[in-house]
């Protein structure tokens, strides 16, 4: 791909994130803003895909577009009557919200211009997928077990909030 | 990939499925027969820390899994922590916990086993893993009263404000990753030696890095400012676990603390991120904790929030040592850490069996105490003592070590601050004792601990008593954890 494609696309994909991004966080019904959370993960899959992380788009699409928000939504949808209500979504610390955003946007925008960064001076291997599963497999299967307890660990928790006491 | 000491594993792995088996064991078990276990809980810590002191030494998986003196010693301190946790719940388990009781059981060892790899990993990746490993199963624990509005309340602010900083945290770590390109943490160090050899600048990207690293440590350690939730979380939390929670999450937090700044960004304390370096933010954070959080106590009535603040006080003592970087720092902040672990736990179980038997948290329901169950509000006085930092008591050797260690480095205004902070505390404790001895209430009630949280009152008052008087043993395995760093 041309490097002037490239960006154009990264800029749209930036676009649709930051858009749907905000309106996730200021629209009153929280049915939208599921569905515009379910674009924002999309957007994300996007720039995955355009730092050659394949493997990672997918994974982003099949968990967070469809496992994720897929749940998410069925849990608005059988909650009571939350599909059509009209909800406030900020409180009076709105302005002060604000201003810490932004400082810190500025702030980091200012120290990753001015920062030295590494970056990888080799090519991709071709098959980043392949790679990327070997090392799960071998260097990385100490974390990747790990992970596992962590799930296990959640699952668990989870199903002990959510059962009904008595039952 | 040769040499791999699989064995090494054998711990965690162990108390893993020993988590594993208790929710299957309260599958079948009858539901009135709760004692059991907890019996068999205190059994698998037990057995877990024979395992350790036979299987230590080497690594695993590269970096991944360091079974170092310092991982070690900590790991001593998490199995105590969960052994003193799980000893003091056994009313709170037949009485206020009706189902589930196995869960809360195994979570808590789940949650031990992620201290473990948290302190064993000095490679951010798994860092990061055990830390949440540590706090997922917390989160659970901390809401375990379901029909308690306090309890579900604390528990929905713990998990909130957890995922905040873990978010954070990652973002921090992603960023020293994106310098460094590598999640090592001593080839992170070399690589930033590098970095700055080639360029002669790094760049401030470090310096968010670090800021964001300290704020996401910060909030497990409820280090001052990012402390908002400790006292609502340990009032709502059931008792054993908020003591669970200040002991075993800080000593997590401390050894990652340690290991990331202590062992990976040392050499950038002084010439290279002048003038912003990590050693005067963590001052100023550790002189703010020592001043709000005693100052705040003060005025606490409710005994497990005014320990909240004085936990807050304390991880501002401990932050001295960790910001000496010294191997004297590293050794005291493990030498406190230790003695922490028998004098908090020991007051969170009595406040425990205390709630059980009044239905109080109140410290003015503490009045007469001494009168009516003189053993249990003596052993209240060893505890609250020690960590006012009264001799000969273990918790006087802790504050001497980690100020002398502040004091060499160079922080002498930190350690008079905390000097005269540490004064001001001495109110609040003895204030509590006040109640207990010198009031002329005499309360009807006589507190008779069940057996289980009677050894643990005995092994945290042994703890603070004999490695108050015998220092020297316990020091130089801290002396040993600390070699684990090159300074």
């Amino acid at each position: 791909m041309q490097t002037d494609t490239v960006q154009l696309v990264f800029y749209l994909f930036s676009f649709l994130i930051i858009i749907s991004a905000i309106y996730v966080v200021t629209l009153k019904n929280i049915f939208h803003s599921a569905i515009f959370l379910v674009l924002t993960l999309f957007g994300v899959a996007g720039i995955y895909i355009l730092l050659h992380a394949e493997f990672l788009a997918a994974v982003q699409v099949l968990i967070y577009v469809g496992a994720v928000s897929v749940l998410m939504i069925f849990a608005i949808m059988l909650t009571t009557r939350l599909a059509s209500r009209e909800i406030k979504q900020s409180n009076e610390q709105v302005m002060a919200g604000i201003f810490i955003c932004a400082g810190f946007l500025l702030a980091s925008l200012g120290s990753f211009a001015n920062t030295v960064w590494r970056v990888v001076d080799k090519p991709l291997p071709e098959n980043n997928t392949l790679t990327l599963g070997q090392l799960l497999m071998n260097e990385y299967v100490l974390p990747f077990e790990v992970v596992s307890i962590v799930l296990l660990a959640a699952l668990i928790g989870a199903i002990v909030l959510a059962r009904k006491e008595g039952a | 990939m040769p040499g791999i000491k699989i064995e090494l594993l054998i711990p965690e792995m162990f108390l893993f499925a020993w988590a594993l088996f208790l929710f299957l064991y309260d599958l079948g078990a009858k539901r009135k027969n709760s004692q059991s276990l907890g019996y068999l809980a205190m059994f698998g810590v037990a057995v877990t820390a024979v395992l350790l002191s036979l299987f230590h030494g080497g690594m695993v998986f590269g970096t991944m899994f360091q079974s170092d003196q310092l991982a070690l010693f900590f790991k001593v301190i998490f199995l105590g922590a969960a052994f003193m946790a799980v000893g003091a719940s056994f009313d709170i388990a037949s009485e206020k916990i009706h189902n589930h009781r196995g869960e809360y059981y195994g979570l808590i060892l789940l949650s031990t086993v992620g201290m473990m790899f948290l302190s064993s990993a000095s490679e951010l990746l798994m860092l990061y893993i055990g830390l949440e490993l540590t706090t997922i199963p917390l989160y659970v624990l901390v809401a375990y009263f379901k029909d308690d509005r306090l309890s579900v309340e604390s528990g929905m602010k713990y998990l909130i404000v957890g995922a905040f900083s873990s978010a954070i945290l990652l973002y921090g770590l992603s960023i020293l990753y994106g310098l460094t390109g590598t999640t090592d943490i001593v080839l992170m160090k070399i690589n930033l030696s590098l970095v700055f050899l080639a360029n002669g600048k790094i760049g401030p990207g470090l310096i968010l890095a670090i800021v964001m690293v300290i704020a996401g440590i910060g909030f497990k350690l409820a280090l001052v400012p990012f402390h908002m939730w400790a006292p609502d979380v340990y009032q709502g939390a059931p008792t054993p676990i908020t003591g669970f929670l200040s002991v075993g999450s800080k000593a997590a937090g401390v050894v990652a603390f340690a290991r990331i700044f202590v062992n990976g960004l040392i050499g950038f304390a002084t010439d290279v991120m002048a003038p912003l370096d990590w050693g005067i933010i963590v001052a100023v954070l550790a002189s703010a904790a020592m001043i709000l959080g005693n100052i705040t106590a003060l005025r606490q009535k409710n005994i497990k929030r005014m320990l909240a603040y004085s936990s807050i006080a304390q991880i501002g003592y401990l932050m001295i040592g960790m910001v000496a970087a010294t191997d004297r720092g590293i050794s005291a902040v493990s030498y406190y850490m230790f003695i922490y672990l028998f004098a908090n736990m020991g007051a969170f179980t009595i406040a425990t069996i205390f709630n059980d038997k009044t239905g109080s948290d109140g410290i003015i329901s503490y009045a007469g105490l001494s009168k009516s169950s003189p053993g249990f509000a003596a052993c209240m006085t060893v505890f609250l003592l020690s960590l006012a930092g009264i001799p000969p008591l273990g918790g006087f050797v802790a504050k001497y070590l980690v100020f002398a260690s502040g004091i060499q480095a160079g922080y002498t205004w930190l350690v008079i601050l905390a000097l005269l902070t540490a004064v001001v505390s001495l109110y609040y404790y003895a204030n509590v004792i006040k109640m207990m001895y010198f009031s002329s209430e005499s309360p009807s009630y006589k507190i008779k601990p069940p057996i289980p949280a009677q050894i643990v009152l005995f092994i945290g008052v042994a703890g603070v008593v004999i490695f108050g008087l015998f220092p020297q043993p316990i020091l130089n395995l801290a002396a040993e954890a600390a070699k684990v760093f090159a300074f």
